[in-house]
């Protein structure tokens, strides 16, 4: 569904993608892990078209996206909550929920998704009058993520959503992800908590210094010598 | 201890004002007897100050409007709004109305100018954003602020030049660089005594009247536009976090052209208006005029539309009653010191709040 390859992404003269091939299909969660620095977010960056890639391809269902603009890749389908959350601090609850849906006309398809993201977070929906940046972390982080899902993306870009959360609450947005999944949505999720993102991928990618390292089933990965020792912190 | 270190700067500022302030026409006890002699000039100015006021806080929108958007404070937005009036001006002089004219006629003519300056000034300023800045959007903060000093030297320059094509639009006069006589459509009818037949001793001109009014609707308009309206939403998107706003499926292009094409059709608006009510208008009016609105801009706390049109109001009656009771040679040394003391103060000026980029 989802497909990049060989991915080249540059800061200036900085290399950050040196080459990425991966793919999603259709009603999966594939994890993409990696250490600090080894270009998680920049991917994300790249497949939204918010830094273009110097070469190589992403297309989505055989359609391309190398080089369109960021908004026109969010209108063939592809939606994320990005790290840092980006919340609109001056906006609302409701009003940042809307601005997820800005290129949809379907209103009775942006009421439903409203009601899904309101059963999936009552907490959002306890808040909606509240401005974003008066959240708390963690709930900027479900606003995020609600604010992704408002797009009815047919690809769902997830960067760290575990990031500053309290451990109970990790466990909850992961429960979230994969109902979601069950639902149909198609995720690509970047994990800093390796362990959490392989219980519930299907599939998943390694990231080292913007080249993949190591890929393969989830199961696989959990498996795999090297992966538990430098990302699951076992001995 | 803690109170006197809190109140000593303030006694100081006080004592000096007293003590230097008649020298820069602020003489405390000879204003305090001219109002009690008087009180109805000093209600006479405030109308004057609210009308001159609301010119400049139209013209300060367009400031916020672009500030808010991309952090850049558009140095040639006072000389589009120098634009406006010309065009206003020349589309005034082609359809050949006078003061004696009928009040339909004039009318037609005041309507039409303004739509041809509104539209005029709202292209123009596109045209400024697309070559002048758009470019530089990311370069360093200084390339932009240069540029945009360039542009407004440019701006003010086809103004001198369009002052001059007497032999295309004679009602510019024979000099350029002159102040050009802008047609009183609008006539001083007292609304008070002539509309409702109240002997009142202070005056409200059908001229004031129209500006405050006009004034009115159009920061009322934007408001509702800013808040309500998908693309106003957009606006607000792209000003708060750029990247987030590209993620929601938002053309920021679009949204940063279309802030632009707004604060030119402001500027236009405001034009027209300054053009009406001064009756006299000069290719450097864009550098003087734009400087106060800049100023009104910061002091209500740049990038905030309410604060924009309360700084614009706040500046117009202050020299109002500079012009008044200190000395109009004086009021834009107050104006600033104004500024000043309050940056000082509160830095993020009278309203701003002190939300970042980042939540
Ligand atoms: N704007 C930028 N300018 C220059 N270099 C950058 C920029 N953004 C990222 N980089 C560099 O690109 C590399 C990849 O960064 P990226 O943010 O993609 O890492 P990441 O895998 O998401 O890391 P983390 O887990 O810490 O979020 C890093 O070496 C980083 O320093
Ligand atoms: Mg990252």
């Amino acid at each position: 569904m989802l497909e990049l390859k060989d991915v080249h992404t540059y800061y200036g003269n900085i290399h950050a993608l040196k080459g990425i091939s991966l793919n999603v299909q259709k009603g999966e969660i594939v994890t993409l892990i990696g250490s600090n620095g080894a270009g998680k977010t920049t991917t994300l960056r790249t497949i939204q078209g918010l830094i273009h890639a110097r070469h190589g391809s992403i297309t989505l269902e055989g359609e391309e996206l190398t080089k369109i603009p960021a908004h026109q890749v969010t209108m063939r389908g592809v939606s994320q909550s990005p790290e840092g959350r980006l919340i609109f601090p001056r906006m609302t609850v409701l009003e940042n929920l809307e601005m997820g849906a800005f290129t949809r006309k379907d209103k009775d398809g942006i009421k439903s998704d409203l009601e899904r993201v309101f059963t999936v977070f009552p907490r959002l929906k306890e808040r909606i009058k509240q401005t974003g940046g008066t959240l708390s972390g963690g709930e900027q982080q479900m606003l995020a993520i609600g604010r992704a899902l408002m797009a009815n993306p047919r690809v769902l870009l997830l960067d760290e959503p575990s990031m500053g959360l309290a451990p109970i609450l990790v466990e909850q947005i992961f429960n979230i992800i994969g109902e979601l999944n069950k639902q149909g949505t198609t995720i690509l999720l970047v994990e800093q908590n390796a362990r959490m993102a392989l219980s519930i991928a299907h599939r998943g990618y390694v990231l080292q210094t913007g080249t993949i390292r190591l890929q393969g089933s989830a199961t696989n990965l959990q498996e795999d010598d090297e992966v538990r020792k430098t990302y699951l912190g076992e001995h | 201890m803690q109170l006197v270190r809190r109140f000593l700067p303030l006694v100081i500022g006080i004592y000096l004002l007293l003590f230097f302030g008649p020298l820069a026409g602020f003489d405390f006890f000879r204003i305090v007897g001219e109002i009690y002699n008087k009180p109805s000039l000093l209600l006479q100015q405030l109308i004057n100050g609210l009308a001159n006021g609301s010119i400049v806080a139209i013209v300060a929108l367009g400031y916020t409007l672009v500030y808010g958007i991309i952090e850049l404070v558009n140095f040639a937005h006072g000389d589009v709004f120098m634009l406006g009036a010309f065009m206003a001006l020349t589309v005034i002089g082609a359809t050949g109305v006078t003061e004696t004219s009928t009040a339909s006629e004039k009318l037609t003519a005041a309507l039409l100018a303004g739509a041809a300056a509104i539209i005029f000034c709202g292209v123009i300023n596109v045209i400024i954003e697309r070559f002048a800045y758009r470019r530089l959007r990311n370069a360093p903060r200084l390339a932009p602020l240069i540029s945009a000093i360039g542009v407004s030297f440019i701006v003010q320059n086809i103004g001198l030049f369009w002052g001059g094509l007497r032999s295309f639009f004679p009602i510019m006069g024979v000099n350029s660089a002159a102040p050009k006589a802008f047609p009183d459509l609008i006539g001083r009818v007292d609304v008070f005594k002539d509309w409702f037949g109240l002997d009142l001793p202070i005056t409200l001109s059908t001229k004031e009247l129209m500006v405050i009014v006009v004034a009115a609707a159009l920061m009322v308009g934007l408001r509702l536009l800013v808040q309500y309206t998908k693309i106003g939403k957009a606006m607000r998107a792209t000003a708060e976090n750029r990247d987030a706003a590209k993620i929601m499926g938002i053309d920021i292009d679009r949204v940063i052209s279309f802030t632009f094409l707004l604060g030119g059709a402001l500027a236009g608006a405001a034009g027209l208006m300054f053009g009406l009510y001064n009756n006299t208008v000069v290719f450097t009016m864009g550098f003087t005029g734009g400087l106060r609105a800049f100023t009104s801009a910061v002091l209500g706390g740049i990038g905030n539309i309410t604060g924009a049109m309360f700084g614009g109001i706040l500046i117009g009656l202050l020299a109002a009653f500079s012009d008044q009771y200190f000395s109009s040679r004086w009021t834009n040394a107050w104006v600033f010191a104004i500024l000043v003391t309050v940056m000082v103060f509160r830095p993020t000026g009278l309203m701003g709040e002190n939300v970042g980029q980042k939540a």
